[in-house]
């Protein structure tokens, strides 16, 4: 249809020819944008907007401001250094009368006890104690009477922190850290401070498995690259009938082989290696096992199209030129795998940081990973603010690997580009 | 060895046998436990342990038997092919849409769509613990539905969108030049080619929401439990032969699925091979 105005070789069609296809690769841009959009709205609502309203949770603070508002309001002004002024006793009688009649003060006490343990028995006795509102002026001495804690600063600091609306108290408290009476950011005491623990623990495992799949999968990778393509397509079977077996069968599976009485200890005692079973399973050991069983594909697959890429050539090449082979395999042949070392490595790394099943199900209590106290701190105890706030350091540490993991496999389709 | 010629010095002899006997047992590695577990599903006996007291099917009857087994069977299937039905809609259009689309802000959108892969399975779970829940999502099929639409569709747009990749456009517009509507062309022209591509995706979704744990233990009333749901809590409370029957049950729906899979596969390459 247009190539008769191109064939027509006057000005002004070609203008309107320009304009007019234009208009329709713009046409074609929002066609292909209309296409996508359900997409992203779907997703929108059935992934970001979950995650991000579970970002939300970790800053968000409003139950005491919610139970306890006019002592909230009383302490905005207060300075922190002694203890707040008759109005701020006085509000807070009042808030507590008002929350044990509408039945709130438990979503206090519980909010305030994370803060300060013993926080939880303060606020119920007194709300018990407390029969009327004190007589004007009266307030700071009944509440002292019923419960001394109201005398101390610590007490009022900790309801002023948790006043909201928006708090660093459960972010501070996933890094071990919290704030002392005077707002200073101090380390948290010895019996709440386990998470850098269970970070540490979370990164030693998955930087285990990953040395480990590396091990394994290099020589493999290596084997089914270099071996002709009938008979690799059948070795590969042995890398992709465990990697679409169900995470739940491998791990059952790996309970029956390691349990005390399981095929790996009764082949070992038959052999006559051991008088004991080892223990095997419910520790360390067993998790590492399992994980790296179930993450060994994700380290081959990505290594086995590296090495696929490399041409023989190279290797010939650099035999001719005198190169040893051990040589040769050092400075050509591995250098060309290094990309897919590093995307494997790092694939391998980012599923392992958030692994939960499996180490659930062969770990002992002290091989949980993060993603464990995420779920215990959802489901069980629902302390959401702090499940939220390990979930929010483990999704910016992941976050954080895949970018660098986009930018890898990104130059790497590149240099494919440029070597085809 | 094919690989003789290239093999002349000891060391590289050595080399080549070292690289064979690690695979292998890597191989026995990765192989052992799936063939471990299916001898015990037809053992007799109630325990766990080899060698087996005798044969017998009662496991399988038992699986067969009990309502909550079944139950879960029939919580997967629904659930794994009304996700696999929705992603392949919201995928291939996005596939179609992404093929097309060109801007700078693409790589953005791309890696946003992708992104239910990377998230951790618990932080995604625990979202939309807290976001389904005050909308009667949780406890529901719907909401189990749409999350597992959600981990599933990047599979599909990964291989639909690898298979547009390949397809050559000029054949679309070879079919609009000889009049083709463009629906017309989609479903007699440019369906056939990328159907290969669809049926792939369609497998990998249903594998991703038949084997998803995690969202489930989350979401999932005593009514919406699917099989990996049952097996965590059997493997939980104590290891009954019955999870080694329903374990060689899930196993043989993968072989099956894989084996689709690489069929597919062959019958692209051959067709490439033909067109080439």
């Amino acid at each position: 249809m247009t190539t008769a105005s191109v064939t027509g070789a006057d000005a002004k069609p070609a203008v309107s020819l320009r304009r007019r296809l234009k208009q329709a690769e713009r046409a074609r841009q929002l066609k292909a944008l209309a296409l996508v959009a359900p997409l992203l709205v779907f997703l929108l609502f059935t992934f970001a907007g979950p995650i991000a309203g579970m970002l939300w949770r970790a800053v968000d603070d409003r139950e005491v401001r919610q139970v306890l508002p006019q002592t909230v309001a009383a302490l905005a002004g207060w300075d922190g250094k002694d203890l707040p002024n008759e109005d701020a006793f006085a509000a807070l009688a009042s808030d507590i009368l008002a929350a044990r009649a509408a039945g709130t003060i438990a979503i206090a006490a519980k909010r305030l006890n994370y803060a300060l343990n013993g926080f939880r028995t303060i606020l119920t006795s007194t709300a018990r104690n407390l029969k009327a509102v004190p007589e004007r002026g009266a307030a700071k001495e009944t509440l002292g009477k019923i419960n001394a804690a109201w005398r101390e600063r610590a007490t009022w600091t900790t309801i002023k922190d948790a006043g909201g609306p928006l708090t660093g108290f459960y972010l501070l408290s996933a890094l071990d850290l919290t704030r002392n009476v005077d707002g200073a950011i101090i380390a948290a005491p010895p019996d709440q401070a386990i998470y850098r623990e269970v970070f540490t623990r979370t990164f030693v495992i998955s930087l285990s498995v990953t040395v480990l799949c590396l091990m394994l999968g290099f020589p493999v990778a290596y084997l089914l690259a270099t071996l002709p393509p009938a008979r690799s397509n059948l070795l590969m079977i042995f890398v992709l009938l465990p990697f679409w077996t169900s995470l739940l069968v491998r791990t059952c599976a790996w309970i029956v082989l390691l349990q005390s009485k399981g095929v790996v200890n009764d082949s070992l005692q038959w052999l006559g290696i051991i008088d004991q079973p080892l223990r095997l399973i419910y520790n360390r050991f067993g998790v590492c096992v399992a994980m790296t069983h179930v993450l060994l594909p994700f380290m081959i697959l990505p290594l086995y199209s590296s090495m696929k890429a490399i041409s023989p050539a190279y290797m010939r090449a650099a035999a001719s030129l005198g190169a040893p082979p051990v040589t040769a395999f050092l400075r050509i042949y591995l250098p060309q795998t290094l990309p897919g070392i590093g995307a494997g490595s790092l694939l391998v790394f980012i599923l392992a940081l958030g692994y939960y099943i499996t180490p659930a199900l062969v770990g002992g209590a002290a091989d949980q990973m993060i993603s464990y106290f995420i779920a215990l701190y959802t489901t069980e105890t629902a302390n959401w603010g702090l499940a939220s706030a390990l979930g929010a350091l483990l999704l910016l540490a992941t976050l954080l690997l895949a970018l660098v993991y986009g930018k890898l496999v990104q130059g790497q389709q590149v240099t494919g580009g440029i070597k085809n | 060895m094919s690989d003789n010629a290239s093999l002349r010095t000891p060391g590289q002899r050595i080399a080549w046998t070292g690289t064979i006997v690690v695979s292998t047992l890597v191989f026995i590695f990765l192989i052992t436990p799936i063939l471990a577990i299916m001898p015990l599903s037809f053992s007799s006996g109630s325990y766990l342990t080899y060698p087996l007291p005798g044969l017998s099917l009662r496991w399988y009857d038992d699986f067969i038997t009990s309502p909550r087994w079944m139950n879960a069977l029939k919580n997967s299937m629904i659930i794994g092919v009304a996700s696999t039905a929705l992603s392949m809609v919201l995928g291939t259009l996005a596939a179609l849409g992404l093929a097309q689309w060109k801007s700078r802000f693409k790589p953005l959108v791309l890696a946003f769509v992708l992104s239910p892969v990377v998230v951790p399975g618990v932080i995604t779970a625990v979202g939309l613990y807290f976001f389904f829940a005050p909308i009667g999502l949780t406890g529901s099929y719907l909401g189990l539905i749409l999350a597992h639409t959600a981990l599933a569709t990047p599979f599909v747009v990964i291989t639909v969108g690898a298979t547009l990749q390949s397809f050559d456009t000029n054949l679309a517009r070879a079919a609009a030049s000889l009049g083709a509507s463009p629906i017309y062309a989609f479903r007699r022209v440019i369906l056939p080619l990328i159907l290969p591509g669809l049926a792939s995706g369609a497998l990998f979704a249903f594998a991703t929401s038949f084997d998803e744990v995690v969202i489930v233990l989350f979401m999932a009333g005593p009514e919406q439990r699917t099989l990996p749901r049952e097996m965590f809590s059997g493997i939980r409370e104590n290891i009954s032969p019955t999870i080694t029957a329903a374990a060689v049950i899930l196993t043989t729906v993968s072989v099956i699925l894989l084996a689709t899979l690489e069929g597919l596969r062959r019958r692209n390459e051959r067709l490439k091979g033909t067109s080439a």
